[in-house]
């Protein structure tokens, strides 16, 4: 007994059907941002695998940018002590979501050999990170191997809204807070001493 | 061929002349002198108008549990005169509680970061100093880790941070 699908759509050759989480995570995974944060010896290798002979180019990943805006991939390369710990989570609070954080060599992850007051033993106790890099330095093979995994993950993981950061919900969660009344905040009508410098600046100076 | 500084005898002369006889001895051609804690400003003065023109270093030694030591730190203040090129080791030594020298800044400019550096990582203090803030530490640090009663992995400051997780950033 024949079943009657209805109509059957012909697809040319040329044409691929796919879902739009899958494309968007295909065009995000082909042209990651890296922001360096390199602060020892990884960094040089950092630099070897952005360089002519290992070429990040190849997986799309070659654009390092020294702005956390411009950027959806922190690399930290190198240890991390603990005066520097609050300007690596002010750079990560920065960035745009969607965005991913390699954490490369020995010290980063883990502190390395730098088991001292000063360094922080391993970056994942403060910021969220998705690859760990091992190695002291790790060869620019092994970080273009966390970057293919990266973007395996990313392939496999990764939304068109961010639902798997819940990308919407902390949003909401954000703009509630800017949206009670606050002397911080620059809209003028929340808040009210922003609202009485207004009034007063409106009035004509009076000049003794 | 190693160089050897030019001799510093009259500059020690000098220094027993206006302070009386102070300890000095001489390794490989460098001299060392140790000079107290209280005229040790003037002491520097007078080695700065007897052409010590450059202060090279300021550093500090813990000697804590040192075996023969009465002291607790030992002051390391590298001089020179560029113009004849003789260098003087400069030792001042101080004790607890509430190590302090006269700061040397009037007279070395350069001594500004140097001395707050020895204040970040030893707790000297250097009375006069014009800024005498932490150099290398964080200014929330509380502790001075290079003195040798401070533990190594130190007391939980590096684990003492907010901690960014998804949902906050």
């Amino acid at each position: 007994m024949a079943v009657d699908n209805g109509p059957k759509l012909e697809l040319p050759e040329n044409v691929f059907v796919s879902k739009l989480d899958e494309l968007a995570s295909w065009c995000r995974k082909n042209s990651l941002w890296p922001m360096p944060f390199a602060t020892a010896c990884c960094g040089i290798e950092l630099m070897a695998t952005g360089a002519a002979k290992h070429d990040l180019a190849r997986f799309g990943a070659e654009v390092f940018r020294f702005s956390p805006r411009q950027c959806d991939l922190m690399i930290v390369a190198g240890r991390v002590v603990m005066k520097m710990l609050p300007v690596l989570q002010r750079i990560w609070q920065q960035m745009h979501e969607p965005k991913w954080c390699i954490s490369m060599g020995a010290c980063a992850s883990t502190g390395g050999v730098f088991d001292t007051y000063a360094v922080v033993q391993g970056i994942d106790r403060f910021i969220p990170v998705d690859m760990y890099v091992p190695g002291c330095p790790p060869r620019p093979e092994q970080l273009i191997q966390a970057i293919i995994d990266l973007q395996d993950k990313i392939q496999r993981e990764g939304t068109i809204t961010g639902r798997e950061f819940d990308t919407a919900g902390r949003q909401a969660r954000k703009r509630a807070l800017v949206e009670i009344a606050s002397p911080l905040s620059l809209d003028a009508s929340r808040n009210p001493v922003l609202q009485r410098e207004l009034a007063a600046a409106a009035e004509p100076a009076v000049r003794s | 061929m190693p160089h050897t500084p030019p001799a510093v005898d009259d500059i020690l002369t000098a220094l027993v002349e206006r302070f009386g006889p102070v300890e000095s001895s001489v390794y490989r051609g460098q001299t060392r002198v140790v000079i107290a804690a209280e005229p040790a400003f003037e002491a520097f003065s007078l080695l700065h108008s007897r052409g010590f023109d450059l202060l090279v270093d300021v550093s500090c030694v813990d000697y804590l549990e040192y075996k023969g030591a009465k002291q607790r730190y030992g002051l390391v203040y590298l001089l020179a005169n560029t113009a004849t090129n003789q260098r003087l080791t400069v030792r001042v030594f101080v004790d607890d509680p509430e190590p302090a020298v006269p700061s040397v800044v009037p007279l070395w400019e350069g001594a500004n970061w140097l001395e707050r550096e020895v204040w970040d990582l030893f707790g000297i203090r250097f009375e006069g100093h014009p800024d005498l803030r932490r150099l290398v530490m964080p200014e929330e640090f509380t502790a001075h880790p290079l003195r040798k009663d401070y533990p190594l992995q130190g007391r939980g400051e590096r684990h003492n941070f907010p901690v960014i997780t998804r949902d906050h950033s």
